[in-house]
C-alpha cells in the first residue's frame, strides 16, 4: 500500500524536472504539444482502420448473438432481439459440448505432435553439416510455403479412395484391407488426415525458428558445460533446453491458436463430415451459422469460440511481452 | 570426440528420410499435374512420369470465368497490400521513432489484432456486407484483407524503421531538410527491402484467403482463386489431373516468393510480433 501511495507523486516530480530543462515557456511548450499530437495522427488511420474493421464485426457478433435471426428475419431485415436464448440453447444443449471437448482433443494432438516433432527436426537441422542442411531447409520450406487450399486438395488426391498413393502404399506394405479405404468415410480416419496435413504444413514454422534460435546460443556456454564436465545429454538439458524455453513456450501458444481456429483444412477435407463428426469450433459455428441459417445461434458459438481465444491470446502475448520488456 | 559411423550416418539418413516426407506432396502435385490420365488413372503409380502433357492445365485454365478468377484475385491482393502499406507505414514510423503516451499500449494492442479469429466472425462480417448491400463486390474483400495484413505489417516495419540509424535521420536535419523530407529521402529508400518483404508476406495472406470470399462472394464475377481451386473436386468430379494442374498454378507464384523470401521469413517474423 505505501508503495503505491508514494508511487503517483514521483510522476509530476519528473514531469516539472522535464519542463524546467526545457526553460518553461510560451514557445517550446507549444512545440511539445505539436510534437505530442503528430504520433497519433500518424497512427490514427491505422486505429480508424482497425477499429472499423475489426471491432465493429465483433461488436456486430456479440449484437447478433442476442438475435433470433433465422431464414426468415434474415430475408425481412426484421432485428428480433431474444436475450440470452442463443446462448442459453447452446449451453444447455449437447453439441457444442461435445464439438468444444472434440476441439481441445483435436488441438491438444495436433499441437503436441507438431511441437515435439519440430523441437526435433530444429534440432536435427543445427547437427546436420551444411549439405545436408540445406536439402532439409529446401524441403521444409516448400512445405511451408505451399498455400493452404493448394495443400488441402493435395492431400485429397494423396488420400483419394481410388488412385491415392497412401492406400496404395498401404496395400502393398501387406494392410489389404485398406486397397479401396475411403479415408473419409469416418471420424478418426477424416480426423487423421487433417492431423497429418496440419502436421505437415507447421513443423517447418517450428523447426526453421528452433534452428535460428540454437544458433544464437553463446558457444561460450556449451565449453563452460564442457569444461564442467558435461556430456552431450548434460549440456543439451542445462545449456540448450534452458535457452530455448521461451521460444517454445510462444511457440507452443502460438500453435494451440493456429490449430484452434483452423477452419480452412477441416472445412475444405471433408466439410466437417461424415455426419458433422468432425466440426471443430470455427466450423461448427460456420456450419450451425451459414450454413443451416441460424445466424444467431452461430454467432453465439462465434463469441464463445472468440472468448476462448482471446483467453489464449492474453496468455500468449504475457509470455511475448515478458520477453521483450526492454523493447516497447 | 570422434562420434561412430553410426553416430555420423543417421542424422543424415533421418535428414533424407524427413526431406522425401516434406517434398513428396508438393513433388506429386507437379508430376501428376504434367503426367498423362492414363498415368494418373494406374493400378501401380507411376512415380517418375516419361511423357509429359500439358492437357490438365488446359483443361484447368479453360474453365469459366478463369481470367476473371485471376484478375479478381490480383486486383483485391495488390490493392489490400497497397492500403495496408500506406496505413502502416505512418503507423510504423510513430511507434518506432517518436515517444508519447500509451505507445506501448497501441503496441500491444496490434498484437492482440494480429491474431484476430477472422475465421470465426464470418456470420458478423456477412451481416456488416449484407446490409451494405456489399454482397458479391470486390471492396469489402480488399478492405477486410487490408485488415487481416495490416497489424503484421505495422509491426514488421516498426521493426525496419527502428533498424535504421537515427544519425542519418538527424543529419539529413541538419543539412536542412524537414522531419517528412527526412523520412521521405533518408528512411524510404532505405526502407525498400523491409518494404518489399513486409509487402511480400502480406500478399501471400491475402492470395491465400478462402473463408470469407466462400461467404461473400457466390456470383462467379466477385470471385478469386481459392474459390476456383476448392471448387475442382466437384466441378470436375475426380479429374485429378486438372485439379492437380490448377493447384500447380495456384501453388507457383507463392512458392516462388516464398523461397525468395526465406531468410528474411525466419527474421522478419523475429522482427515482429513473433520474437523468438
Amino acid at each position: 500500500m505505501t508503495v503505491q501511495t508514494e508511487r503517483p507523486p514521483s510522476g509530476p516530480v519528473d514531469v516539472t524536472k522535464r519542463d524546467e530543462s526545457g526553460l518553461a515557456g510560451p514557445r517550446p511548450r507549444a512545440a511539445f504539444r505539436a510534437g505530442g499530437l503528430t504520433p497519433y495522427l500518424l497512427l490514427l488511420p491505422a486505429c480508424a482502420a482497425t477499429v472499423l474493421l475489426l471491432g465493429w464485426p465483433l461488436v456486430k457478433d456479440v449484437l447478433l448473438s442476442f438475435q433470433n435471426l433465422n431464414m426468415a428475419q434474415l430475408i425481412q431485415h426484421v432485428t428480433e432481439w431474444n436475450g440470452v436464448d442463443n446462448y442459453k440453447e447452446v449451453l444447455t444443449g449437447e453439441d457444442f459440448w461435445r464439438v468444444t471437448l472434440r476441439s481441445i482433443l483435436f488441438t491438444a494432438v495436433n499441437v503436441a505432435l507438431i511441437m515435439v516433432a519440430g523441437a526435433l527436426v530444429g534440432l536435427l537441422l543445427a547437427r546436420l553439416g551444411k549439405r545436408m542442411r540445406v536439402l532439409l531447409l529446401v524441403g521444409l520450406v516448400l512445405a511451408w510455403a505451399m498455400p493452404v487450399v493448394a495443400a488441402t486438395t493435395v492431400y485429397q488426391w494423396l488420400f483419394a479412395q481410388r488412385f491415392g498413393v497412401v492406400n496404395w502404399v498401404l496395400d502393398k506394405l501387406g494392410w489389404h484391407s485398406m486397397a479401396d479405404y475411403s479415408w473419409t468415410s469416418s471420424q478418426m480416419s477424416t480426423f487423421f488426415v487433417v492431423t497429418v496435413l496440419i502436421v505437415w504444413m507447421s513443423i517447418p514454422f517450428v523447426a526453421i525458428n528452433l534452428y535460428a534460435a540454437t544458433t544464437t546460443i553463446p558457444s561460450e556456454l556449451y565449453e563452460a558445460a564442457a569444461l564442467d564436465g558435461a556430456g552431450n545429454w548434460k549440456s543439451f538439458t542445462t545449456v540448450t533446453l534452458p535457452f530455448l524455453r521461451p521460444f517454445l513456450y510462444a511457440t507452443t501458444f502460438l500453435e494451440i491458436i493456429w490449430v484452434f481456429k483452423a477452419f480452412v483444412q477441416v472445412f475444405t477435407i471433408n466439410g466437417g463430415g461424415p455426419d458433422r463428426l468432425t466440426e471443430i469450433l470455427p466450423v461448427y459455428a460456420y456450419i450451425e451459422g451459414v450454413g443451416n441459417q441460424h445466424y444467431g445461434m452461430g454467432a453465439a458459438i462465434a463469441v464463445l469460440t472468440i472468448l476462448i481465444l482471446l483467453g489464449l491470446t492474453a496468455y500468449y502475448l504475457r509470455i511475448v511481452l515478458k520477453q521483450e520488456e526492454d523493447e516497447l | 570426440m570422434k562420434r561412430s559411423l553410426f553416430g555420423r550416418l543417421w542424422p543424415n539418413v533421418t535428414a533424407v528420410v524427413l526431406f522425401i516426407g516434406f517434398v513428396f506432396p508438393v513433388y506429386w502435385m507437379f508430376s501428376t499435374a504434367f503426367k498423362p490420365t492414363g498415368d494418373i488413372i494406374s493400378e501401380n503409380p507411376v512415380w517418375f512420369p516419361t511423357d509429359v502433357t500439358f492437357e490438365h492445365f488446359e483443361r484447368a485454365i479453360g474453365v469459366d470465368h478463369f481470367w476473371t478468377y485471376v484478375t479478381n484475385s490480383l486486383i483485391v491482393t495488390l490493392c489490400a497490400v497497397g492500403l495496408a502499406l500506406v496505413v502502416a507505414l505512418a503507423g510504423s514510423f510513430a511507434l518506432a521513432r517518436m515517444r508519447f503516451k500509451g505507445r506501448r499500449g497501441f503496441v500491444i494492442g496490434f498484437m492482440v489484432a494480429q491474431m484476430a479469429p477472422w475465421e470465426v466472425m464470418i456470420i458478423a462480417m456477412y451481416m456488416i456486407v449484407r446490409d451494405a448491400s456489399m454482397l458479391n463486390s470486390l471492396v469489402p474483400l480488399t478492405v477486410f484483407y487490408m485488415m487481416m495484413i495490416l497489424p503484421f505489417t505495422i509491426l514488421t516495419l516498426r521493426g525496419f524503421v527502428a533498424a535504421v540509424p537515427r544519425e542519418l535521420e538527424e543529419a539529413a536535419m541538419v543539412d536542412g531538410c524537414s522531419r517528412a523530407q527526412a523520412f521521405r529521402k533518408v528512411i524510404l529508400p532505405l526502407l525498400a527491402p523491409g518494404l518489399m518483404s513486409t509487402s511480400l508476406f502480406g500478399f501471400i495472406t491475402a492470395w491465400n484467403e478462402f473463408p470469407l470470399v466462400l461467404v461473400l462472394n457466390k456470383e462467379a464475377e466477385a470471385q478469386t482463386l481459392p474459390l476456383w481451386l476448392s471448387s475442382f473436386q466437384t466441378a470436375f468430379g475426380n479429374d485429378w489431373g486438372a485439379t492437380m494442374a490448377a493447384s500447380s498454378l495456384f501453388a507457383v507464384p507463392i512458392l516462388i516468393l516464398f523461397v525468395f523470401l526465406q531468410r528474411k521469413a525466419v527474421s522478419g517474423l523475429t522482427a515482429g510480433a513473433v520474437k523468438g
